[in-house]
């Protein structure tokens, strides 16, 4: 066959995939982002997207961004040092794997059942509530913490975004060479300037890349938070949730571009995770 | 350096301290169905629950279809990007990761507009295409995931080579795809297959819209309605999504040794 006429029929071969593809992923999310354009005539607007700046809409989107930013940051710290006390921290041999191994359990344990579980530990009577209670006679509901608030839902979401973390972050700190702590070293560098000078400068474009996957991982979550919190802790997916099953906002297309707000604030964070992973891949491979 | 040992310990301990507290709570939770002993009646009764039983077995299957349509869907496009279309290979990639940027809320709200009863292909009005709808909907979940996997072992074999010699001998492309590339791939598709199941099996969001009978939303009405029985699901959740992990992580080592045998 020549090879000029293999070409030609080549793209048979991937029809499928982009039929699958047009027909759920990019025309369903078409439709809402273009939804959040019309009114209800179909005619082109600006209204909803204005409309997105009533108190409710804005406060539920504030509080997902709090809460998946609390969670990106903290599961990012946590995480980076845990991956790196595993890999480089002078510890046996067997805490890396296992690590590994748990983190791509954990970071899969999310939804109803992580809510059950954070429920039965820090919930009004959960194992690590009633012990503080019967040890210490602490109670931390009296001092204002509560599982179903924004601090909960954040040391909550952590189970998920500590794993992913570490899972993300083990091939960047592979990159970091031996030798590059040694040299500096030698050339007297204390382990402070070591971080400040070599490591960090390679290590930052990754690890807020990382952060940033985290935050978009946690701002487009509902289950845990939906089994956890109910509707008590509005956030935007749960409002979503509650405009799909019945229009509360009464204005169909403004639901549209509530979904188009939030397909925005993880696009926008995702590509800061793609721009940053192609800087990284310069001195880590 | 000894320094350095401790510190290193001190945050495995905060970290397993974390991550093993909720599940020692959730366990202890679960056995406190009866009052002054631990027995493990939440997990009989649960167990013994015919809606358990029913959405269970749904979502298994549900899931065992979104497997076999993921694989169906991935393996030959995965294989044929690298074969014939590498220019490609940048789009498909960023569409397999579209799933993990539109959340999946977002996704199943554009299904139910455009798949309505009044749409062109109304997927919604009736329980079996609804069901189809569904799988689907897991099938995108599952893309990047399912993608990476399989696309990570193909890049380990030398497909030209397997494709031309499997050709001169006269085979067609079926015949390559399912007696030659798949085999080559196991690994990756049963990695991506494991994962696939861990994430559908309780899912909540997608089920939970489309209004299907699936295992997520069953346990979030367990969660708003009874006490000790959510931490027996959850236990069991746990233990399923531990052995999906635990049979990618076996797979994959078996076959490292198989190859490090072979050298």
């Amino acid at each position: 066959m020549p090879p000029a006429r293999q070409l030609s029929w080549a793209w048979v071969g991937v029809v499928p995939f982009f039929a699958f593809a047009l027909m759920f992923l990019i025309i369903p999310t078409s439709f809402l982002a273009i939804g959040g354009f019309q009114d209800g005539q179909g005619r082109f607007t600006l209204q909803n997207l204005v409309d997105l700046f009533q108190p409710t809409i804005l406060s539920s989107y504030w509080i997902s961004i709090k809460v998946s930013a609390a969670s990106a940051i903290g599961g990012a710290v946590i995480g980076f040092l845990l991956a790196y006390v595993a890999i480089a921290g002078g510890l046996p041999r067997w805490v890396r794997p296992t690590l590994m191994t748990f983190s791509g359990v954990a970071s899969n344990f999310a939804g109803v059942p992580l809510a059950f579980a954070f429920l039965a530990t820090l919930g009004r009577t959960g194992l690590v509530t009633a012990l503080l209670v019967n040890l210490f006679d602490f109670n931390i509901y009296r001092t204002g913490f509560n599982l179903l608030s924004f601090w909960g839902l954040t040391l909550t979401y952590m189970y998920f975004q500590i794993p992913l973390m570490v899972l993300i972050m083990a091939p960047a700190i592979d990159g970091l060479r031996r030798e590059w702590r040694e040299a500096s070293a030698n050339l007297g560098a204390s382990a402070w300037e070591y971080w400040r000078y070599v490591a960090l400068p390679i290590l930052w474009p990754p690890l807020l890349g990382a952060t940033l996957l985290l935050f978009a991982n946690a701002f487009g979550a509902i289950a845990t938070a939906y089994a956890l919190t109910g509707s008590s802790l509005n956030i935007v997916t749960i409002m979503l949730y509650a405009q799909i099953r019945g229009d509360v906002l009464h204005n169909p297309n403004l639901g549209y571009a509530l979904a188009l707000g939030m397909i925005v604030i993880t696009g926008l964070s995702n590509a800061g995770y793609i721009w940053l992973r192609g800087r990284s891949e310069r001195w880590l491979r | 350096m000894k320094r350095n040992v401790v510190v290193s310990w001190l945050i495995v301990l905060v970290g397993v301290l974390y991550f093993f507290v909720p599940l020692l709570g959730t366990f202890e939770f679960s056995l406190r169905y009866r009052r002054g002993v631990y027995s493990f009646e939440a997990y009989q009764i649960v167990l013994n629950d015919p809606v358990f039983r029913a959405t269970f077995t749904y979502s298994t299957v549900l899931a065992l279809a979104t497997i076999v349509v993921g694989v169906v869907l991935v393996v030959p496009t995965a294989y044929w990007i690298q074969l014939r279309l590498p220019r490609l290979r940048p789009v498909v990639e960023f569409i397999t990761l579209l799933p993990l940027v539109i959340p999946a809320i977002v996704l199943v709200f554009g299904y139910l507009r455009i798949y309505s009863s009044a749409s062109v292909l109304p997927l919604t009005s009736t329980e079996t295409t609804t069901d189809v709808l569904l799988t689907f909907s897991y099938v995108a979940l599952s893309l990047p995931y399912m993608y990476r996997a399989v696309d990570t072992a193909l890049r380990a074999i030398d497909v030209r080579t397997l494709t031309e010699a499997a050709q001169s001998l006269g085979a067609s492309w079926g015949t390559i795809l399912v007696r030659v590339i798949l085999p080559n791939v196991r690994v990756g598709v049963l990695s991506g297959a494991f994962l696939t199941f861990a994430i559908v099996i309780g899912e909540f969001t997608m089920a939970s819209l489309l209004d299907r009978p699936a295992f997520g939303p069953y346990l979030q009405l367990v969660g708003a309605n009874r006490a000790y029985e959510p931490s027996a699901l959850a236990i069991i959740t746990f233990a399923i999504t531990w052995a999906c992990m635990g049979l990618i992580q076996l797979f994959a080592r078996r076959t490292a040794a198989q190859l490090a045998g072979a050298h």
